[in-house]
């Protein structure tokens, strides 16, 4: 049986642990608000994006001197996986969910004989694939420090990217992120950069046949459909790493506020169990006290 | 889109900064500054550096600084998709001059036997800088 003292410092304990947790779902409350109006107002530019570089793209896949980023370079061994996590944790199963994800990739190219090659974006994220997969590594980047996640970010990382197709370090990448579904729903995504050509298109667009004229077909081009693409496809790539980065910080936050309001509410739970008890405690010693004045006058 | 109006739209990746129909746009063209009305015929155009100007009820209405980009110009709409935007009277000089100071350096910096396309997309940024303090200035 504890001592009352003890009891009572372990309420107090657990109080304090209360307001905290209260004010962390708070602030990541706030900032969730400016995470997703953030994500929300990139969402028009990469529409548009998508749109012209889907008549772009359709113009110039089958062509034999294609960019590499968007045709990749035919073959299929080496994948470069981009892992992002949040730098903080106390966000529930929001890391260990992309990081397991992740995982598991990692696990089925291998099995396929692919050679696997990661660059992490998150301390998190690092921090648990580095135990199994320290070999693999080649990079990782955090993004502690920053408020918000600002698109020069998004075009470094991009920048690191192409550097390393240009020197051919790898054939195939993707992004696996948690993209944002609700507040209380974030979905480990898996999604592909490298080559960017449409998937549903057929792992190699260089069999397909010409479509012939699509819509695309009335289009203009100043200059030439080449070199639009190749300025167009290093910014859909930092785009896209952008719109990843802001799911999920946006994802993140809602993770943490839900976190926080379980962890909230766990505690008052807890409170109640400890102060129950606490009074029980008090009567006892109080029964016990009564019991042995009254046994000691009867005795007398 | 009724009465000599098209929808122009100019959107920068961190968000969407002008939505209007307008009678004519000035758009920067990567090989010369090109007027749209509505009809214009289809086209996809690189941007450089340069100041958009729109025109809406027979006046300028407005003036954006764009450090380069991409446009979609169709009969009945134009999109541009900016690098990244900003309205020149916004714009600040001393910021401009940084940039442009940093774009000469890059490039200064550059090995001589650098892939030519390094070479040009540092000349671009340093034209897009030239441009910002031009307009800067302008302003």
């Amino acid at each position: 049986m504890p001592s009352l003292k003890d009891l009572r410092s372990r309420i107090n304990s657990v109080k304090s642990t209360r307001k905290i947790t209260q004010a962390m779902k708070m602030v990541a409350a706030a900032k969730l608000r400016r995470a997703q109006a953030q994500a929300e107002s990139a969402r028009p530019y990469a529409e548009r994006m998508e749109r012209m570089l889907a008549s772009l793209g359709a113009a110039v896949a089958n062509s034999p001197t294609a960019p590499r980023m968007l045709v990749g370079t035919g073959q299929d061994k080496v994948h470069l996986l981009v892992v992002v996590t949040a730098d903080r944790g106390l966000a529930g199963p929001f890391n260990a969910n992309v990081s397991r994800f992740a995982r598991a990739r990692i696990r089925a190219l291998e099995a396929e004989g692919k050679q696997v090659k990661l660059l992490t974006i998150g301390r998190k994220g690092a921090a648990y694939l580095k135990r199994e997969f320290a070999s693999r590594f080649i990079g990782e980047i955090t993004m502690l420090g920053k408020k918000t996640v600002a698109f020069s970010d998004a075009e470094e990382i991009a920048g690191r990217i192409t550097a390393m197709l240009e020197e051919g370090g790898f054939d195939v990448c993707s992004l696996i992120y948690n993209r944002f579904r609700s507040v209380i729903s974030q979905v480990p995504t898996e999604q592909r950069l490298i080559p960017a050509a449409k998937e549903e298109e057929g792992a190699r667009p260089a069999a397909q046949v010409p479509d012939g004229a699509g819509p695309q077909a009335l289009f203009e081009y100043e200059p030439a459909e080449e070199e639009i693409l190749n300025r167009l496809l290093p910014r859909n790539l930092a785009i896209q790493v952008y719109r990843a980065l802001l799911e999920s910080a946006a994802g993140f936050y809602g993770s943490q506020m839900t976190a926080m309001d379980n962890a909230t509410r766990n505690a008052g739970e807890m409170i109640n169990r400890l102060t129950l008890n606490y009074n029980r405690t008090r009567q006892a010693n109080i029964t016990k006290e009564l019991i042995e004045i009254i046994s000691g006058a009867e005795a007398v | 889109m009724a009465d000599g109006t098209f929808q122009f739209e100019l959107v920068s990746p961190a968000r969407l900064l002008f939505s209007r129909a307008v009678e004519m746009a000035v758009i920067p063209a990567a090989e010369g500054e090109m007027g749209v009305l509505p009809g214009h015929a289809p086209m996809i155009v690189a941007l450089r550096g340069g100041v958009i100007r729109v025109r809406e009820n027979g006046q300028e209405t407005e003036r954006l600084f764009v450090a380069g980009g991409f446009a979609e110009v169709t009969p009945t709409r134009c999109t541009v998709l900016a690098d990244e935007a900003t309205p020149v009277t916004t714009l600040s000089r001393a910021a401009a001059e940084e940039r442009l100071r940093e774009a000469e350096a890059a490039l200064a910096e550059l090995p001589l036997d650098v892939q030519p396309e390094r070479r040009e997309a540092a000349m671009e940024r340093l034209l897009s800088a030239r441009a910002m303090v031009e307009s800067a200035e302008a302003a």
